[in-house]
């Protein structure tokens, strides 16, 4: 397929089940030639068992929480137990002579400027203790003595917003805020009170002309809960400061982010740094920095020469690891008879506690044809702990509001709302996905909002989800062969549990012609090449690229290792299924170790980086790039509400996705499946609570904040599309966020077809389903 | 060797010190097969003394509570929350840990349909639900859904793998004539 300079080549494009046609690119010589759809490979779209497993079903895999060093000191922290407070002497001197403690570090600073440090949230933490025991540095923490000046707080939204609340920030010019961590938000934002704003990105056109334009309005105000992330695994981490450098283990996203800040802080060469994450118990966006408490446990290991053990207890890990911010959106949308939209207007308050962020996501200006948008996006500051990225951020919030404003509009329209998204949605895969869904979900035996009769009412709805193909352009691996055949391949990217190792083995053994468990992983530790970060769906989309291309060199170089030998030209040479063989004469051939054993010296390496997308970036930023294509997905709910109980329960989900090329069915349904039952627990369960009175949170722990478990799991099923676009040596994308973000409001639609009342606060509890119905009871004549 | 030096002398401060040490018991805990005398802080769970006197850390703690079920052990042919029953409980009922239930053979029924099935992401809840649903194809080895359901309901996972978790332990309980114990 591709000519002899490599330069101008023709891959397959276009959604598998519908037929392929060809797309032409322009690529570099060092990028490997175009494979062919999935049907055409051996490894690759097949479900080939996930590389860790048999450790992880053994329990032999080892997460930070099991790393033990000779040594090793525990550490334990102390929080603040007042949501507002000033500090005016912090007295760390019993603390550090009791018994067994080794250091005390404060983990306050007073400002300058100012007389006392200041607390902003129950939780935050105000110093540490390593001690030879947990026990004993727990013990030490009550000989801190603390001299607190409690404040007036807010924790409330919407109080938070009252021109008379308690400001969180005085101004924001001498603060280090921490942030929810979204990219390319502006900066220069405005602050009145606690109110930062507004952010406009996404506004277009003129908003008024829009809304005279419109026949049909639709205009509600939706709210959204804090979610905690509830990882499995607490953050954890094991730093080991000694003389020649830092060795640190963490529960981390992100390992080569991780070593990149250290080296920042502690002013250390980036080579004499690093990072390990071999097993890490959950993250969902929780995981990615390296945050104070890590700073905390290095630093406590550098004051005692030894190393130190910070593991968060569960109901730190529930207060203060981070959450999804809440949010108070007012969504009006003006549309034509004929369904085109004339206008969008969302102002959306979010609260990510002292951190900001909290946006509403790009979804309500981004995913339909709308000529004229205003977007206006706030952050309220309240005495609560920081928010930070979590699956999906911002327009999971997002397509709770926008998919039950759409699906109003669409009844307000009398249309079905599949019908109205094919004349607003520009995306063509959502069109097909949404196709292919409603005739295997039996989306034409939807009843009218309501219809069912007492007491138990069923309802169907759907949603879609928006997310951008992200790609991390600073990342790399390195392929070694060894002269007996065994083929690595080294990164420190990590498997937190997405499944990139395997995937990785899949696409390097494609390309040698080998089977996915001859090909060894060393991964997760940053003396390998930088490898990207597993967030932003993006790990599969930024390694599978060069894991390829290192592999495709590998085997250009063995095969001219071989050309040498038997008189040939290198090109005239194929791999498969473990052999070698002349193109032309399939009789003469060689099996991979004998070939191996032919080379030079005892090993070979190559290395490979994410190279640009074939067609470009729509974007990039750093690190970072966004490619030209969205990640899509629509999703059907079907639930059953019990009117007298006030109980949802989803009886069935269907999903249907895109992710490019799929790389490994089983395991990309795995994570849709993870995506949506984290939607439906947000749907239905989650909530974490603040005293208003005390600022305390009233539910952190496993008991009291509800997630969703095997007895509420419906009926889930996935249907996957391969659509190749050939942009990048593997074509594969990310799934992760999608499939968390169109969940919620699909279920809330499915609701609102139950009963006919809309549910316009997250999370659907039963108290808030007789709550609407009741109002819709005295509604009635 | 002043540093080591150093760690004893701090060792010892710290027992002699500790407001737990002169609370020192000493039990034999019988686990995976095998008797460990050793001594524990009565405070100390029975999930405390596998992970870290007795080095077995396959059972892993989340909530720390018995909310979650992670830290799955069986206690005879119980299954136990073992972050919430204290090791000087424990008595001399036998307790097999994920790393005791093999046996001989390298991987458990259970463990290879959870692998064929794909019943694990980051496969921290994972040993603990291994535990129970070997647990329930002991006593029951043709389960349907319900059973199923049931016997794993009081396991969170984050990651969401409770329908390939059903299915590789139906898939399991329809092998013709199949033993799981």
């Amino acid at each position: 397929m591709n000519d002899r300079d490599g330069r101008h080549t023709k891959f397959p494009h276009g959604l598998a089940h519908l037929g392929l046609d060809e797309v032409e690119r322009e690529i570099a010589p060092d990028e490997p030639p175009p494979w062919g759809p999935n049907a055409e490979l051996t490894q690759i779209g097949k479900s080939v068992p996930r590389w860790d497993a048999a450790a992880k079903v053994t329990g032999k895999a080892r997460y930070t929480v099991d790393v033990e060093l000779e040594g090793m000191l525990h550490a334990a922290v102390l929080r603040s137990p007042w949501p507002h407070a000033e500090v005016l002497d912090l007295d760390l001197g019993a603390a550090a002579t009791a018994p067994g403690v080794r250091a005390v570090l404060a983990l306050l600073d007073r400002p300058a400027d100012k007389e006392a440090a200041e607390l902003r949230y129950v939780g935050q933490p105000i110093a540490a203790v390593a001690a030879d025991s947990l026990a004993l540095a727990e013990e030490a923490l009550r000989l801190i003595r603390v001299e607190y000046v409690p404040q007036a707080f807010v924790v409330d939204l919407e109080e938070a917003m009252g021109t008379h609340a308690p400001a969180v920030y005085a101004s924001l010019a001498h603060e280090e805020i921490p942030s929810a961590g979204l990219p390319g938000r502006a900066s220069g934002i405005p602050l009145r009170g606690n109110v930062r704003g507004a952010d406009t990105q996404g506004s277009r056109g003129n908003i008024r002309e829009g809304f005279a334009a419109a026949e049909v309005i639709v205009d509600r105000t939706y709210r959204t809960q804090v979610q905690t992330h509830s990882c499995m695994e607490p953050h954890a981490i094991v730093a080991s400061w000694h003389e020649d450098g830092l060795e640190v283990w963490m529960s981390t996203q992100f390992t080569a982010g991780v070593r990149a800040q250290l080296a920042h802080e502690f002013q250390l060469p980036l080579a004499r740094v690093s990072v390990r994450a071999q097993a890490v118990g959950g993250a969902f966006g929780s995981k990615s920095q390296l945050r104070l408490y890590g700073r905390a446990a290095v630093t406590l290991s550098r004051m005692t020469g030894k190393p130190v053990r910070l593991v968060h207890r569960r109901d730190e890990e529930q207060m203060d690891t981070g959450n999804r911010p809440s949010s108070k959106q007012n969504l009006r949308i003006g549309a034509r008879r004929d369904g085109s939209l004339t206008a969008i207007s969302l102002h959306a308050y979010g609260s990510a506690g002292i951190a900001f962020g909290a946006w509403a996501g790009n979804i309500a200006s981004a995913m339909y044809s709308c000529p004229n948008v205003e977007s206006l996006q706030y952050d309220v500051f309240t005495h609560a702990s920081p928010g930070c990225p979590m699956r999906g951020p911002g327009n999971t919030q997002g397509a709770f509001a926008l998919e039950q404003a759409v699906d109003e509009l669409a009844e307000n329209l009398a249309m079905d709302p599949l019908i109205l998204r094919d004349r607003i949605d520009p995306s063509v895969v959502r069109r097909e996905e949404r196709r292919l869904g409603a005739a295997r979900f039996g989306w034409s035996r939807r009843h009218l909002p309501g219809a069912d009769a007492y007491p138990v009412k069923r309802g169907m709805g759907m949603a879609q989800s928006l997310w951008p193909a992200n790609v991390q352009l600073n990342a790399a691996c390195e392929l070694q062969l060894w002269r007996d055949g065994r083929v690595e391949i080294l990164s420190s990217v990590q498997d937190i549990g997405t499944g990139v190792g395997t995937v990785l083995r899949q696409v390097v053994a494609e390309e040698l012609g080998l089977e996915p468990q001859q090909i060894q992983l060393r991964i997760g530790d940053t003396e390998f090449p930088s490898g990207p970060p597993s967030y932003g769906s993006r790990t599969t989309a930024s390694i599978t690229p060069p894991a390829r291309s290192a592999a495709w060199q590998i085997k250009q170089a063995l095969f001219r290792s071989l050309a040498d030998r038997w008189q040939v030209e290198p090109e005239a040479l194929a791999a498969h299924n473990g052999w070698i063989y002349l193109a032309q004469d399939h009789e003469r051939r060689i099996s991979w170790p004998d070939a191996a054993a032919t080379l030079r010296t005892d090993r070979i390496s190559a290395f490979a980086s994410r190279s640009d997308d074939y067609a470009g970036f729509r974007s990039r930023s750093g690190d970072a790039a966004i490619a030209l294509n969205d990640l899509g997905g629509v999703q059907f709910a079907e639930v059953e509400v019990d009117t007298e109980t006030g109980v949802i329960r989803v009886v069935r989900v269907l999903a249907v996705h895109d992710c490019g090329r799929p790389l490994n069915p089983l395991q990309i349904e795995s994570q849709i499946q993870g995506g949506i039952l984290m939607g439906i627990s947000y749907a239905l369960l989650e909530e974490r609570i603040l005293d208003r009175h005390t600022g305390w949170m009233l539910n952190p722990n496993f008991v009291d904040y509800k997630l969703l478990g095997a007895a509420d799991t419906p009926q889930l099923e996935v249907i996957l599309l391969e659509n190749y676009q050939g942009l990048s040596a593997t074509d594969a994308y990310g799934v992760a966020e999608p499939a968390n973000i169109a969940t919620a409001a699909a279920v809330a639609n499915a609701v609102y077809n139950a009963i006919g009342m809309r549910m316009e606060t997250l999370p659907m509890t039963p108290a808030k389903v007789l709550d609407v119905l009741a109002q819709s009871s005295r509604r009635r004549p | 060797m002043a540093g080591l030096d150093e760690d004893r002398k701090n060792r010892e401060r710290a027992d002699g010190d500790s407001p737990h040490s002169h609370e020192m018991v000493s039990i034999v805990l019988h686990v995976n097969g095998q008797a460990h005398p050793l001594p524990v802080e009565p405070r100390m769970t029975l999930a405390e003394v596998l992970r870290g006197p007795l080095g077995l850390k396959g059972t892993k703690v989340a909530c720390d509570r018995g909310a979650c079920s992670a830290c799955t052990v069986w206690l005879e042919n119980e299954v136990v929350a073992s972050c919430s029953i204290l090791a000087v409980e424990v008595g001399d009922r036998p307790v097999t840990t994920i790393e005791g239930l093999t046996g001989d053979r390298s991987l458990h029924p259970v463990q290879e349909a959870f692998i064929a099935h794909d019943a694990v992401q980051c496969g921290f809840c994972t040993p603990g639900l291994v535990m129970s649903c070997a647990r329930l194809l002991a006593d029951n080895p043709h389960p349907d859904e319900t059973d199923i359901r049931t016997a794993i309901s009081g396991h969170l996972c984050r990651c969401g793998t409770y329908p390939h978790v059903l299915r590789a332990i139906l898939a399991l309980g329809k092998t013709e004539g199949s033993q799981h114990e």
